[in-house]
């Protein structure tokens, strides 16, 4: 089981994090920064998993942000490399070549793709495309929602006029 | 308008805490922002909401508190449109956990959501139940959430399906329900289904055991066959993963094969096939395809299987080790050590390669690598592997020192067939890596020296060498200055020379001189000072020559700040001074410690416990071995007659006055404790607070000094009884008393302690010339931890107490409570008594001893008299 999905910028700041078993504010701060310290840290050639309090973290870095997974130990380590692949080829579906720039400004969205792809800590989806089309539908609700909403206020607009 | 207040947009208020330049701005900004936000939820404003929660979540990303936003969460959940959901249910995720009770609140709306007409709604319901909920909502809504697992659309399905994960972690006891409903999802189509499902069975399996039997029974086949598929399906571009199909779903397939397997041999026959298919046709030269590879080994690994297989997988893993990736490697380092408890034979075969991946420049590869490699020694490997760990050992990085000494240290010890071999391999340890050794290790160290007589003068001259050059590692220093201190004089007259030895000459002043170095090194610690501090004493009396300059050297520490230096390094100026006919008595060589009753002590995994005054039959064998070449045992053996077996035992005696186990941590051992204890702590009602150790000097020397009008020696004994760790049951007088009379020549009046014939020895807690107080003791059967204790008091005085009072207080880990008293006047001349029934709860019952403060208050000839006393000589295990 996966227990928390961490994605971490070279300069350490935190860029989603998302705790499938249940970590207090104190201890997440705590697990950030010692995490942050040991994976920063790593040099590029080394391998992608690190023993961390009984744990597997898997960590994977793109361009300039590190994609951190904690997994038991009896887990497969070499399937969790490739769920972050997944995951990211999924976010870059979705921003069009994402940057980390698309993930502060729309943190949101990428939760919601996260909440697509995983769930109770195991993997949902495996189609990269039912996710873009799950995403893409609850969008548009959204959408559909707004422009009712709009168009509500405008009726009351001018009704009241 | 003011860019910070509650009109900001979410995209503003990240760019502004982005152009942050310091903490201290970003905190301004987040404060401002919090404060608009906080404003906004007060004045309930509904445009905002959504907004402001987007700004909570990512300023709780930022690691600020933002627990008053979690009602806004409720709210937007609770509101109609998908939207507000929407990011309701993200900031319930984010901003809460199982843990919170506002979480209980959520329940009623989920229960509406879950049920919903729209599927992304109840999509939402699931997600976040899945990811959050807590045992009493799972208990709640499982019935929703078996139905959903037979909804029409397959993405809700999915969800349903790893809800019930994590319901059926929550409360086990609601598995029976779902494994019908997950036995029906095996056999969709739908991957996301697929997968979900039978990520669901093997969690079902692992709570319950009626649903691995269900599995087993109906699902093997079925599986099998599904995974057949899969492996030999066509290219579908929309699971392709580097040339292979679904390769999430071939895992969770073989995981779920591994649990039925395992311990079936039915189950395992059916599914041979079809791993070795996958393990023959998986392409190795990506990821996805090693990471398939990898959970099929493991499968084989697990289940029953005749060998054939096993070699597959074994070959695989040997495949694995030689490849250049190093997650790969890491991983075949992590199978490859499941795989020795089923044979480690073929395992040994990589054993070179496993050495190589020990001294990786990967600090995750190399503890791999070294936890593997430790399983793989046996008898016939051991003493290359030995070699080449400690040749590395010089040249690994400071931080895997520690890991790599601790496996280093515990394989020489369980491997040592001959003990120079031992104490040569120990000896390089400790020369390349002494600070990294734990103390038991060097404790048995000198436990195998004590007990190797033939390798003595070889050990202390190979220590001396040693030490001459590395003195900073603390534990060869000290295993140094022991053996110096012990065998000084074969140092010196190069006994037992060895033929492999080449020859030394040392003085004794360069033996003195090495021990002076010890204690004067400014790095040492406080043990291996006074470890050096004996060593002095012992040296003395071997070579007295130099008895005068190691007087001076000893004296230096009579100014010492720390209390334990001091004060021996006073007794012991004192021994050299005054007691010139005991010394060499007193300092002789330690008689041979014995290593079953070491091990015994180390396999009760207390270390330090060795000077407390626990467990005192065990320690008995270590001075009994040779009661007539120990002559300080029989001095101080003063369990004359009918004391019951007091933890004081010669052994014990001389094994802290050689201050073997002189352990940093005072806590139990009243080393530190009676100089203090003797100045007041008596009256320190504060001190209660704090767990005191039980002491013993203390009550004993309390009752000698009252009978004594000579404190002079008193001193003198009073130092060796704290110097020994004089312990809990050493205080009665009689032990005591004997030890003055060596000391003195003349002592008080044999006192002994009341004897009876309960299971607890009935105590005087406390008595004075007016006063006395007697416990007895009982115990409640089937609660250890609780003492009934029955106080009786007596009035020895002419006069009658009036308002007679007895009040107790204990330490923390204690608990007390006092029944009223038969009375509260008490009859003057012994003649009739009060009594008082105590109950005391010992929470660290077998740990820690009783201890406890009384103050009595009386009136006598209109008098108010209070008496207060500390009572820790209860008997042990109470």
């Amino acid at each position: 089981m996966i227990h928390f999905v961490l994605l971490i910028s070279r300069q350490g700041k935190v860029r989603l994090t998302k705790w499938y078993s249940p970590y207090s504010q104190k201890e997440r701060t705590k697990v950030i920064r010692e995490l942050g310290g040991v994976i920063l840290n790593r040099g590029p050639k080394l391998c992608n998993f690190v023993d961390w309090r009984g744990f597997k973290v898997v960590y994977k870095r793109y361009a300039s942000l590190y994609f951190c997974m904690c997994i038991d130990q009896d887990d497969n380590e070499l399937e969790v490399l490739e769920i972050i692949h997944h995951f990211v080829e999924i976010l870059d579906r979705y921003f069009g070549s994402v940057c980390e720039l698309d993930l502060i400004f729309n943190f949101h969205k990428a939760y919601y793709i996260l909440d697509e792809l995983l769930l109770a800590g195991e993997l949902q989806e495996s189609s990269k495309k039912t996710v873009a089309r799950l995403i893409a539908a609850q969008d548009s609700l959204v959408e559909t929602a707004k422009e009712q909403a709009s168009s509500i206020s405008n009726i009351i607009a001018q009704a009241t006029k | 308008m003011n860019p910070f207040s509650s009109g900001t947009c979410l995209r503003d208020m990240i760019r502004a805490i982005r152009a942050c330049k310091t903490a201290a701005e970003e905190r301004a900004v987040v404060r401002k922002e919090c404060a608009a936000i906080r404003a906004s939820i007060n004045e309930d404003d509904q445009d905002y909401r959504h907004r402001n929660l987007a700004k909570l979540m990512f300023i709780q990303m930022l690691g600020y508190p933002t627990h008053f936003g979690q009602m806004e969460c409720l709210k937007l959940i609770a509101s109609a449109g998908f939207p507000e959901k929407r990011i309701g249910y993200l900031g319930l995720m984010l901003l809460l956990d199982e843990r919170e009770e506002v979480l209980m609140l959520v329940t009623n709306s989920l229960k509406q959501d879950l049920n919903h007409s729209n599927q992304y709604i109840v999509g939402l319901a699931l997600c976040a139940l899945g990811n959050i909920c807590s045992a009493e909502m799972a208990r709640d809504l499982a019935p929703e959430v078996e139905r959903l697992l037979q909804f029409r659309d397959p993405n809700i399905r999915k969800k349903a399906a790893l809800c019930s994960i994590r319901i059926i972690k929550k409360v086990p006891a609601l598995a029976e329900n779902f494994i019908n409903c997950a036995a029906s999802l095996l056999k969709e189509k739908h991957h996301g289904v697929l997968i979900t499902g039978v990520q669901l069975c093997a969690d079902l399996c692992k709570v319950s055991s009626e649903a691995l039997e269900y599995f087993r029974k109906k699902c093997t086949e079925g599986l099998v066959r599904t995974l057949r598929d899969i492996v030999n399906s066509p290219y579908s571009p929309e699971y392709d993963i580097s040339g292979v199909t679904d390769p999430y779903l071939h895992i969770r397939l073989l995981k779920l094969l591994r649990i039925l397997g395992q311990g079936d041999a039915d189950a395992s026959d059916r599914m041979t096939d079809i791993l070795a298919q996958v393990a023959t046709k998986t392409e190795s030269n990506k990821n996805a395809g090693n990471a398939i590879l990898y959970e099929c080994v493991e499968t084989i690994m697990s289940i029953e299987d005749d060998g054939g297989l096993r070699v597959l997988a074994i070959n695989i893993l040997g495949k694995f080790l030689s490849n250049r990736d190093n997650n790969i490697r890491y991983v075949a380092l992590n199978m490859l050590m499941r795989a020795t408890t089923l044979g480690a034979q073929a395992v040994q075969r990589h054993r070179a390669t496993i050495l190589d991946c020990v001294k990786d420049s990967d600090a995750s590869i190399r503890k791999r690598a070294l936890d593997l490699l430790y399983l793989l020694v046996n008898d016939n490997n051991v003493k290359p592997l030995i070699k080449e760990l400690i040749e590395y050992l010089e040249v690994s990085d400071q931080e895997f020192k520690g890991d790599l000494t601790a496996k280093i240290c515990s394989l020489v010890e369980k491997f040592s067939s001959e003990k120079i071999w031992y104490i040569d391999q120990m000896l390089k340890v400790l020369s390349e890596a002494g600070n990294f050794v734990k103390d038991e290790v060097w404790h048995a160290l000198i436990v195998v020296i004590s007990n190797a007589s033939d390798l003595h003068g070889y050990t202390v001259r190979a220590l001396y060498r040693a030490f001459l050059t590395s003195t900073e590692q603390e534990t060869l220093v000290r295993v140094a200055v022991w053996c110096i201190g012990e065998y000084g004089d074969m140092l010196v007259n190069n006994v037992g020379m060895l033929d492999i030895e080449d020859p030394i000459t040392v003085t004794e002043c360069d033996a003195v001189d090495a021990v002076e170095v010890a204690i004067k090194r400014h790095t040492s610690d406080l043990t291996t000072k006074a470890m050096a501090l004996i060593a002095l004493l012992k040296l003395s009396s071997r070579f007295p020559s130099y008895s005068e300059r190691i007087k001076g050297i000893i004296v230096q520490n009579k100014g010492n700040v720390v209390l334990e230096l001091q004060q021996r390094s006073i007794e012991f100026n004192r021994i050299l001074q005054k007691h010139p006919k005991f010394r060499s008595a007193l300092v002789e060589r330690m008689p041979v410690l014995d290593e079953a009753t070491f091990s015994g002590r180390r396999a009760g995994s207390l270390p330090t416990a060795i000077s407390t005054s626990s467990g005192a039959p065990s320690n008995l064998p270590n001075g009994i071995a040779k009661p007539a070449t120990a002559p300080i045992p029989d001095l101080l053996d003063l369990s004359s007659d009918d004391v019951p077996a007091p933890s004081f035992s010669g052994g014990d005696f001389l094994q802290d006055l050689l201050g073997v186990d002189l352990s940093p941590t005072p806590a139990p051992s009243g080393a530190d404790m009676p100089p203090k204890a003797s100045t007041d702590v008596l009256l320190d009602l504060l001190s209660i607070g704090m767990p005191l150790p039980v002491q013993t000097g203390l009550s004993a020397s309390d009752i000698l000094s009252s009978s004594q009008d000579d404190k002079a020696p008193f001193v003198n004994f009073n130092g060796l009884a704290s110097l020994s760790s004089l312990s809990a049951n050493a205080t009665s007088p009689a032990n005591a008393a004997p030890m003055m009379d060596l000391l003195d020549g003349r002592g008080p009046g044999p006192q002994k302690s009341e004897e009876n014939d309960q299971a607890y020895p009935s105590l005087v807690a406390y008595e004075s010339s007016s006063l006395r107080v007697m416990f007895n003791f009982s115990k409640q059967r089937g609660s250890p931890q609780t003492t009934l204790i029955q106080a009786t008091f007596t009035n020895l005085s002419s006069n009658v107490y009036n308002d007679f009072l007895f009040q107790a207080a204990v330490p923390k880990f204690l608990q007390l409570h006092l029944d009223p008293a038969s009375s509260n006047t008490l009859p003057a001349s012994g003649d009739g008594s009060i009594t008082q029934n105590l109950k005391v709860t010992n929470s660290q019952h077998g740990k820690k001893s009783l201890v406890m403060r009384v103050r009595i208050a009386y009136k006598t000839n209109n008098k108010d008299v209070l008496e207060e006393r500390q009572i820790n000589n209860f008997p042990q295990n109470l």
